[in-house]
This record gives structure tokens, sequence and C-alpha cells, in this order.
């Protein structure tokens, strides 16, 4: 019994200092009063100038048009590269799982200043298309990753087997591999959307002046100090964030398994 | 089940006559390793053909090179007289059940088996009637929704068979189709697998490492090792006339003796001279003798038997004893219905029909690896 | 024949690995052993300045403080969060995904959000400060400065040290637990002796995902630490983007890159010898 009660109020403890931060956010984003202590009433001003605000709609339509376009396209080639590493011999296998696994295992910061370096290297000016291809090249390597698995677990004899069947190549591709690795090409595509909208290091190296996306204006303005509208603005990430997890989770019992 | 009662199943066994599939001088080889080494084998139509072997032996590989999925290094396939080799495995009129079956796990047991006909753009209906008509005969009626995942061992295999068959190949490949099922199932599904064979009359090229699968289910059996073709025959004349060592070793249990053929009809081993059957050897020629275990025969009387021993291991087999039986040279392994208690000294007979005389061959051989 | 040819696949994303993952790190490397105007290859040559540099105190400080920050809060992480994912290994079933989700969505909020969530809190009169008044103990005046840091860098990679102990944890087969306790086995030896052993591959993968954000931040330090407290993320930015010296912000990267590899060697070392992790704890 004491056990247990020592239990509730440790993990008490723990999600308060979780949450803690994130619902001072909330509610102080329908703050009147500017200060960072003080409750002035409510207010849905800062949600009003939020909307109002040219710069975070241009940042939003940068963050999301570049996870969509990174998603796609690192889906699809991450997916066609897994079935080609798959059926490599082990030593290039090897060496191209190797690389490819670089950008998951070093630090951003040093992805980003290599790609910047790249870029000015070969006289690219920094903007959208750079930013673009830094998302597309830390993105592919999680789809590699989820993709592998299913390839793996797949019965080494079911392409065969389609094949035997009549199907074509082609047509055994598109009608039994590609659906048996579904799953796995679900949850790379998920991994890359979510880095790539929550991206800020690599963004922020390769992005330049001239393309903006939400992560790095929020850094912007909070290194020129607190201001209501990030709260309002946090907010409602965080409630799109929530409703997205719902959504996956009652789609997906085993949600977890692709976030984690 | 034993092996009469197939052997019955078996007797209204369609005529086999045309030649359908011949292998010629094919050569597979992975790297270095030479898998199959110019094997030349004729399938007759409706012939149930069992590829038999250790692990390693090659045949997978030239199941695999008949399915088409492995190309041949030299040689030739041909089917019903046509060279097979360059045909894609996609347009060959053959269907396989792969190992552990291979089931597309995102289609339900329905569209498994509708995955070949789909492919050929046969139209709905007709599909529908091909696909109840498979499951009935696999005894899967009322799982078509089913998920494949969640059907047994057992289950699974019929639907591999049925995706197979509803094609209507002229040839079903079988690579160790019943190698993931418990005992029992095992042999259900064997007399099940007879039945279609029969009902549907197609050839089946049967792979397994089961040398009593093979004894019960074949019409031929192909004995293979280390890619070379040791014995092809009936499964009566690959168990009592082994060709050489290995075969005799590895079907069944035997007694192996290494011996002198005299004459004609004259072997000796171990000082002792027997007659046989066997002819056409030089004289003196060193020769491999075996002796099934239950064509020893025991008398009480050590005196009454032409080789005199001491009953050392008695074990119980259900419906015989096995017993070794040392006597001065060697040990003997003998399967009786009658015990004889350990320590009692007994004589041993064999009948001259009972010894099987060899050709001395480049024994003994090592189990590899399988490619698989 | 068809296998070799799936291979081909592959070709065109070995090329992209060639162009974007190979050659800027070589780029790096490359900077790293230079000096001269970095747009005109011709003037480059071959140097060791840029590391000489980092020997210079001021900045083996930076790297000394990146280093200790990092190991604190993930030992501290640590601490924290071993009791919270054994807690969510015995919960029901039923409650445990709930207790993982809870665990999950404040990752899934911008990691910016949630560090610029704790600079107003932590501000001089923010909700902390005004709360400690409100019960009479002195105010907490740690932003900016390490100790903000540290707490930012623990609320930040809490959660990537818990889900995978957890998930190690998870996996450890109830019976292995019943049979030590069996032999004879107390909780504590229980614990001791078999469950924290078994879980040293997660423990070991925290510690590695914990341990290599919190290195490398130039973020946390940049919003919580105020410029006070530089750490090896923030030098790098600087040379990259203000100082415009890309062979010491290069010489900078590889010296990161060798800690963390070196970092990474110790831990895998660790997962060999689990009676050393023990006494941590």
């Amino acid at each position: 019994m004491m056990q247990k009660a020592i239990k509730r109020i440790y993990m008490s403890i723990v999600f308060l200092f979780l949450y803690a931060p994130i619902i001072v956010l909330i509610v102080f984003s329908f703050n009147k009063s500017k200060s960072r202590g003080q409750w002035g009433g409510f207010t849905f001003d800062w949600y009003i100038d939020l909307f109002k605000d040219r710069q975070i709609r241009e940042a939003l339509y940068f963050t999301i048009l570049i996870a969509v376009i990174s998603t796609l396209v690192s889906t699809i080639v991450g997916t066609i590269a897994a079935l080609g590493i798959s059926n490599m011999t082990k030593l290039g296998r090897t060496i191209v799982l190797n690389i490819n696994s670089l950008p998951v295992l070093n630090p951003d910061i040093v992805t980003g200043v290599a790609l910047m370096t790249l870029f000015i290297s070969m006289r690219i000016e920094l903007g959208f298309v750079t930013m673009l291809i830094a998302h597309i090249v830390f993105s592919i390597p999680y789809v590699i990753l989820a993709v592998l698995p299913k390839l793996r677990q797949m019965n080494k004899h079911t392409a065969e087997a389609a094949l035997d069947l009549g199907a074509t190549p082609a047509y055994a591709m598109r009608k039994v591999i590609i659906p048996e690795i579904m799953p796995g090409i679900i949850s790379g595509a998920l991994i890359a959307f979510t880095l790539s909208i929550d991206d800020f290091v690599i963004s922020f190296f390769t992005a330049g002046t001239s393309a903006t996306n939400l992560s790095i204006l929020i850094y912007s303005m909070a290194k020129r100090g607190v201001k209501p509208t990030i709260n309002a603005l946090s907010t409602l990430m965080f409630l799109v964030v929530l409703i997205l997890m719902i959504i996956i989770n009652k789609k997906n019992d085993k949600g977890e398994d692709i976030i984690i | 089940m034993d092996i009469n009662t197939t052997k019955l199943l078996k007797q209204g066994t369609i005529k086999m006559s045309k030649n359908l599939i011949e292998l010629r001088n094919l050569t597979k080889r992975y790297n270095d390793m030479t898998a199959v080494d110019s094997i030349n084998l004729t399938i007759k139509e409706n012939e149930f053909v069992t590829l038999l072997g250790p692990s390693g032996c090659g045949k997978t590989t030239t199941l695999r090179m008949i399915g088409g999925f492995e190309d041949p290094d030299e040689g030739e396939i041909l089917f019903e007289g046509k060279l097979l080799n360059n045909v894609p495995a996609y347009k060959r009129n053959v269907n396989t059940v792969f190992q552990r079956y291979a089931l597309f796990t995102h289609m339900n047991v329905y569209e498994n088996v509708a995955f070949g006909l789909r492919v050929k753009k046969v139209s709905n209906s007709e599909i529908d009637r091909r696909v109840k008509r498979m499951l009935k005969m696999v005894d899967l009626e009322g799982f078509e929704k089913r998920n494949v995942d969640s059907l047994s061992g057992g289950q699974q295999q019929r639907v591999a068979i049925a995706r197979a068959l509803v094609n209507e190949p002229k040839v079903l490949l079988l690579d160790e189709p019943l190698g993931a099922l418990d005992l029992k199932l095992r042999k259900e599904m064997q007399i099940e697998l007879l039945d279609m064979q029969r009902s549907v009359g197609i050839t089946f090229i049967y792979v397994t490492h089961d040398q009593e699968e093979a004894l019960t289910m074949s019409d031929t059996v192909v004995v293979m090792n280390k890619g070379v073709i040791q014995q092809i025959g009936t499964p009566q004349d690959i168990y009592n006339e082994p060709i050489n060592r290995f075969v005799a070793d590895f079907i069944g249990e035997s007694n192996i003796i290494e011996g002198v053929m005299l004459e004609d009809y004259k072997v000796s081993f171990d000082g002792l001279v027997l007659d046989c059957v066997d002819k056409g050897f030089a004289p003196n020629e060193p020769v491999d003798i075996v002796i099934r275990p239950e064509d020893i025969r025991i008398v009480v009387n050590p005196d009454e038997g032409m080789i005199k021993g001491t009953v050392t291991s008695v074990v119980f087999k259900g419906v015989h004893y096995e017993m070794i039986i040392e006597s001065d040279t060697r040990e003997y392994l003998v399967q009786r219905t009658m015990m004889f208690p350990e320590g009692s000294v007994v004589g041993m007979n064999v009948q001259p029909a009972d010894i099987q005389v060899m050709k001395r061959g480049d024994m003994p051989c090592s189990v590899e690896e399988e490619e698989e | 024949m068809q296998r070799r040819g799936r291979g081909r696949i592959a070709y065109p994303y070995t090329v992209w690995m060639a162009i974007f993952i190979v050659i800027p790190l070589f780029l790096i490397l490359f900077y790293s052993f230079t000096e001269g105007d970095i747009h005109n290859i011709k003037d480059l040559k071959f140097s060791l300045n840029s590391y000489k540099k980092v020997l210079e105190p001021i900045y083996l400080k930076v790297i000394g403080n990146s280093f200790v920050l990092a190991s604190i809060s993930t030992l501290i992480c640590l601490i924290i969060g071993y009791p919270v994912a054994m807690i969510i290994a015995n919960t029901d079933v039923k409650y445990r995904n709930l207790l993982l989700m809870l665990f999950i969505v404040p990752i899934w909020m911008n990691f910016l959000l949630r560090t610029y969530a704790w600079m107003s809190l932590l501000s001089p009169n923010g909700l902390v400060n005004r709360f400690l008044l409100w019960v009479g103990l002195p105010k907490l005046e740690i932003m900016p400065g390490k100790g903000a840091v540290l707490l930012g860098m623990v609320y930040n990679f809490l959660p990537f040290m818990i889900l995978p102990i957890y998930t190690v944890l998870s996996k450890i087969d109830k019976h292995v637990i019943e049979a030590a306790n069996d032999l004879g086995g107390n909780s504590v030896i229980t614990f001791m002796r078999v469950i924290l052993p078994l879980s040293i591959p997660g423990i070991v993968s925290g510690i590695t995902m914990v341990f290599l954000p919190a290195v490398s931040t130039f973020v946390i330090s940049g919003l919580l630490g105020g410029g006070k407290t530089p750490l090896i993320g923030d030098l790098i930015e600087q040379q990259f983007l203000s100082s415009r010296n890309w062979h010491f912000g290069s010489s900078l990267s590889i010296i990161l890159m060798v800690m963390i590899l070196i970092s990474m060697a110790v831990m895998s070392r660790i997962d060999n010898s689990p009676e050393e992790e023990g006494r941590k704890i």
C-alpha cells in the first residue's frame, strides 16, 4: 500500500515537471497582461495577432510544404533504396548501411554545418531548395531503417511465390511486395514527416535568409525575448500534436510502436 | 500411416507414359561450390517424383531451377520437349508450394488462392467458381475471409496448395511442404497430398529429407548427395537394393559391412562365406554389404546361427524390439518382434536374398549446410 | 540473376549518399586541416592551426563545460527515468499505453517551444519565483546560467531515457524474476543481480540518446544560458554563422564527433561489463 502511494506521488511529480511548462504556456496564451507572472484577465488577442502576422503565416507555409515534399520524396526514394539494399551482397549492404546511419548518429549540428559547407562550396545559394534537400537527406535514412526490417521479416519466398503464380516482376512488386512492407513504409513516412516538422538545427544552417520555417522563427523570436504570440502558437501546435496522437492511437492500437 | 495403406491408395494411379520434364547435364554453382553437378533426370506425366537427400545435397536447387528461380550454369531443362532455360518463372506452366508456404499475409485466404487467376485476368465469376472449388478440395470451405496469419500450420499448408493448384499447372513443385508440421499432421497431409495428386492427375515433384515420407508417397525416388544423383528407382528398389553405401545408410537403418565378393553369388566377410543373389563383380572385389535390421533372424541356439553373438542392448520400439547383438568382430542392429534379454547368447541367420552387395563407393558423406 | 538486378536499384541512392553524406563530412575534415580563404581553393593550405586554437584555455573550458553538463544531465535523467520506466513496466497493461502516451506527447511538441516554456517560467519575475516568494523561499536565479541549461537538458531529454529502458524492462520474462525470487533472492538482490543487468542495453541506448543531443546542443544554452555558458555547439554555430571561421568550426565539429565516438565506445564497453553499471545507481 505504502509502496503504491510512493509510486503514485513519484509519477505525479515527474508528470508535473513534464507538463507544468506546457500548461503554463497554454494558460498564459489567454492572458491579457504581457507580464510573465501576472494574470491580467482573459483574452483572444494573441491568437488574433498570430493570424495577422505575415511572418508566421509564411513560416507555417514553408514548414508544411517542406514536410510534405520531403516526406513524399524520402519515402519513395528510401523504399526503393531499401528494396535494393536487401538484395545487395553482404559487403555492399554493410557499407551502404553504415554510411546511411551517419546522419542518424551524427549530431544534428554537424550534419547541418556539413551540408551548409557543401552548398556554399558548390555556390548554391541557401534558401528553400537547400533546406528541402537537407530535410530529404536526413529523412531517407530513417525510412530505410523502418522499411528494411519489414523486408527481412517477409518470407524470402513471397516474391518468388508471386512470380510462380504468373505475376510479372512489376506486378509482384505492386501487388505483393509493396503491400507486404506497407506498415514499414507508413511508419517511415510518419517518422520523416515529424522529423521535418520538428527540425530546427539542420534547417537553421541550410535555410539561409530567404526561407524560414516555424522552428527558426520561434528561435529568433525567443532570443529577442518572450512574446505572448509564441504562447498562442505553442498552444495551437500542442493541440495539433495531441489530436494527431489520439487519431493515430485510435487507428492503431500499437501506436507507440510507430512513435518510438 | 503405414506404407501398405498408401500403396493401396496408389494402385489406381493413372498410367504414366509421356516424358514431361527432362533435365540434361544440369549444373549449378555458387561461387566455387557445385550445388548441382551435371544431373540427368526424366520425369513422366502424372508421376510422383521425390528428390530425397540430406540438406545441402542439391535437391532444393534442382527444384528451384525447374521453377525458374535459379538459372542453371550448364545443361538444359526441357518441358514437353521444349527448352525451358530462358523462360522466366512467371511464364512457366509449373507452380510451387514453398517452404513455410510464403503466403501473402496482406490478403485473406480467398485472395491468396485467387492471386494467380487475377494475374491472368480471369473473369470474376470464373475466379469465384474455381477458388470455391479449390477451397472445397483442400477442406477449407468457409475460411474465405480469414486472415492467413490466423490459420494453423496445416491450414496454411492447404492454402498454399490450393493457391498453386487453382492455376491448373502441369507440374506442382513442392519444397519440403510438410517440414513445418508436427508428426501426426504430417502423416495426414501425406495421404491428402497423394489423394490430390491422383484426383487432379498432374505431376508432382517433391523435395524432402525425410526418407520415410519419400518411400510412402513416391512413384519414383531420386536419392541425391553432394549435388549428384545416387540412385533413381521405385521406393522398393531404393529400399531393398540400395546401389551404394550412401543410399543404404540414408534410407532406413542398416548394417553396412565391408567384405569381399569371392565370385558370383558368393560373398565373404569376417571370415564367413555366405550365399547371395548378386553377381557381376570382379573376383575378390572389395564390396559393401547391406543387411537390413529386420532381415536378421535370431535363433535361440547359438550353434544354429551363421553368426554367434551376445545381446548387449534391447529397446522397445512399439512394433518391434531393437537389439544390438555383438559378435566377435562387430555389432549388428537387429529388429524383431520377439525380445531376447540382454546378455543372452544367440545365433543370427540371413537369407541370401536379404544380403545386398554394393560396389564400394567413396563414402562417407558429410552433411553440409543447405543453401537455403 | 534477378537478385543481382534488384540490388542495382539502390545505386541512385548510393550516389545520393556519396554527394550529401560522404562529401560534406570530407569537406569538414578538409577545412579542419587547412587555413586560408574558404572561397578560394587555391589559397587553402595544410595547417593544424585550427586544432591548436581548440587547445587554447577558453575553448578547452567550453568543451569541458559541454562534456560535464551533458554528463550530469544524462546522469540525472537516468536517476529520474529508471524508476519511472520500472513503474510503467509494472503497470497494468490497460493503463500502460496511456502512461507511455503521456511521456511521448511532450516529445512531439516542438523542442524550441518546450525550451521557451522554461524561459518564461524561470525568468526573474516568472511563475517559479513568484511561487517561491509566496511560500517564503529565496528567489531562484539560475536563468540565465548553467543551472537553467541543465534543467533544460533534463526536461527535453528525459523521455529519451525512459522509453528505451521501459522497452527493455517490459520484455524481461516475468518468469525470470519469479525464478530469482524462487531461488531465494529478496527484492533488492533480484533487482541488483537480475533486473538491472538485464536492462543494461536499455540504459546504454538511453544514455546515448540523452548524451548525444545534450553534448551537441546550442539551442538550450542559447536560450537558457544567455550566452554566459557557451557550449561546443554554440562555438560551432558562431564559427559558421557569425565569425565565418570555417576552419576552426570544422575542427570543433571533428572534435565533437570524436568525443561522441569515444563516449559510444565507452558505452558499449559498459554493455559488456554489467557489474560496473550497478554501482552507479
